[in-house]
């Protein structure tokens, strides 16, 4: 071995694998699989919501272990991983749709700006306006499409008039694409649109009640190419005025519409990074063999 | 984070990149053979020898339209993530690098013919004297930098990085000389210039097999450390890559 060599072996060596404590964690982590500690940056500089210490229970099963993280505001951020991760039951945990499950049980802190979302003064009808949901499959209600979008504003009394709810009908619906193909069809039931028009009105029905937070489940795993596109689209749009998190299978879409990407595994969060670093050069082998496709 | 050692759940995913890896490894195998052929046939001043590795370019070009094909096959179906993908886009990088390295031996050759072809007497041999130790370091660095792609090893990819330098040394000090003899006696100024253009072909092939390692680098690391002036600039991005983990 040449001097040279040995001298660039020393350098690498002290730069890759030298003990301090940043260094130690990183080699530990892109190793072992059964440290879960989450790798990267979980804080945001502007944080819509922050999730500290988050574990829930489904009777006696921990579905999540100890999850912290932070959404920025207008950010979009993509929650990945594998059937059965804790990814959906964290989704839900930050509208409290989980209070609708007996067996199950949340402990930690949620907070929406300042509010701790969990406290008992919380309306839980309230929060949900202000954190909005759209499922996988698309839910509209048996009613008329415009009576689709205005249901959420008329029972939260933010309209006054029936002028004032055409107005917010028809710039929800703008808002979610959707106007320019039902303006001249309004009282037609809901259900007579496509796969792909039914979930624009579901998001146009969370957009009508003003939520800060939009969580999408799977939100075009029912939908075609074309309307997911519309949809992933939509979702670019929509950021510009809404914190938007969006759990996903398809690690393509994921990496199309987010920002940020976490990926979970067996109920830990294992890592959280700018879309870009995940899906090129991701710290954790669980994240790693994840993305490529080496899960056995 | 490295690269997995681990197979694909789909097993042809790792059929297509070990053949990939394989096609690439051969295309250098095939540019250096013509690497070394290229500079055998200049120093026994066989023209039949150098006419054959001109011909035999056509393969390597072949190997790259192959290469670059599976690549963006590879793409196209399997959409890599990750380390694959930084695997994929390395090779495809690579198979240019070693594209042009063909290409360098392929002028080697030409000039040879036009040395020892043409009507003229034949240089005399103190203009040919640095050919020899400057195609020695490009075929070590070219020779290195498949072996380092092989085995996937940083410390050798950085090592060809480093030695570059001393190439475009030799290279600098070569160009010097010849000018020298150039002012010295202008009948040398024909051949003199064909060597400029054969030393020059070794120069560009040793910047290509630094490219290659810089390639092995970021397909280990993920890190792009292309356009760093030193080694030293290199090793920083690298320690920022894991300090920021």
């Amino acid at each position: 071995m040449s001097t040279t060599t040995i001298e660039i072996k020393t350098a690498l060596d002290a730069t890759l694998h030298s003990d301090t404590d940043a260094d130690k964690r990183s080699s530990v982590e892109v190793t072992d699989y059964n440290n879960r500690q989450t790798v990267g940056k979980i804080t945001v500089d502007h944080p819509k919501m922050v999730c500290r210490n988050v574990n829930v229970y489904y009777g006696a099963k921990q579905a999540l272990k100890n999850v912290g993280i932070d959404i920025g505001i207008n950010e979009v951020i993509a929650f990945i991983g594998p059937s059965g991760c804790g990814k959906s039951t964290f989704l839900r945990c930050l509208n409290r749709m989980n209070d609708t499950i007996v067996a199950c049980r949340v402990a930690g802190q949620i907070k929406l700006d300042e509010d701790d979302i969990y406290d008992k003064s919380i309306d839980v009808v309230q929060l949900r306006a202000r954190i909005g949901m759209v499922f996988q499959k698309p839910n509209p209600f048996p009613k008329s499409i415009y009576e689709n979008v205005a249901y959420g504003p008329r029972i939260h009394g933010m309209v006054n008039t029936k002028a004032e709810l055409d107005e917010l009908v028809r710039a929800s619906l703008e808002r979610a694409g959707l106007l320019k193909e039902v303006e001249k069809r309004m009282n037609e039931p809901g259900t007579s649109l496509s796969g792909g028009q039914q979930q624009r009105l579901c998001i146009a029905r969370a957009v009508a009640v003003n939520p800060e937070v939009i969580l999408m489940d799977e939100p075009c795993s029912a939908l075609d190419p074309i309307a997911t596109a519309k949809i992933e689209e939509l979702i670019d749009e929509l950021r510009e005025n809404y914190t938007i998190v969006i759990v996903t299978h398809s690690m393509q879409q994921a990496a199309r519409v987010s920002q940020r990407t976490a990926y979970f595994h067996l109920g830990d969060l294992i890592e959280v990074g700018e879309t870009d670093q995940i899906f090129t050069n991701p710290k954790h082998k669980l994240t790693e063999d994840y993305i490529t496709g080496r899960f056995g | 984070m490295a690269i997995s050692h681990e197979a694909h759940t789909v097993k042809q995913f790792d059929l297509q990149l070990a053949n990939l890896r394989n096609l690439v490894l051969e295309m250098g195998g095939l540019t250096e053979d013509q690497l070394k052929r290229a500079v055998a046939a200049l120093d026994e001043e066989n023209m039949t020898a150098a006419r054959e590795v001109i011909s035999r370019d056509r393969l390597v070009n072949g190997m790259q339209v192959k290469a670059d094909e599976d690549c963006i096959n590879i793409i196209a179906l399997r959409q890599p993530l990750g380390s694959d993908l930084r695997m994929i886009m390395s090779l495809a990088n690579t198979v240019t690098d070693l594209e042009r390295i063909g290409d360098g031996a392929k002028k080697i050759c030409r000039m040879a013919v036009q040395i020892y072809d043409g009507v003229g007497s034949p240089p005399s041999a103190k203009l040919l004297r640095d050919v020899t130790p400057i195609a020695e370091l490009a075929a070590e660095m070219l020779h290195d930098s498949l072996d380092a792609l092989a085995r996937l090893d940083v410390e050798k990819a950085l090592t060809i990085i480093h030695n570059d330098d001393e190439l475009d040394e030799e290279f600098q000090s070569a160009l010097r000389r010849l000018i020298t003899y150039m002012m010295e006696d202008q009948r040398t100024i024909g051949h003199a210039i064909n060597v400029v253009f054969i030393i020059k072909a070794l120069e560009r092939i040793g910047d290509h097999c630094k490219n290659i390692a810089e390639h092995i680098v970021y397909l280990v690391e993920g890190k792009n450390i292309q356009q760093r002036r030193n080694l030293d600039m290199s090793l920083a991005i690298l320690a920022q890559d894991h300090s920021e983990t």
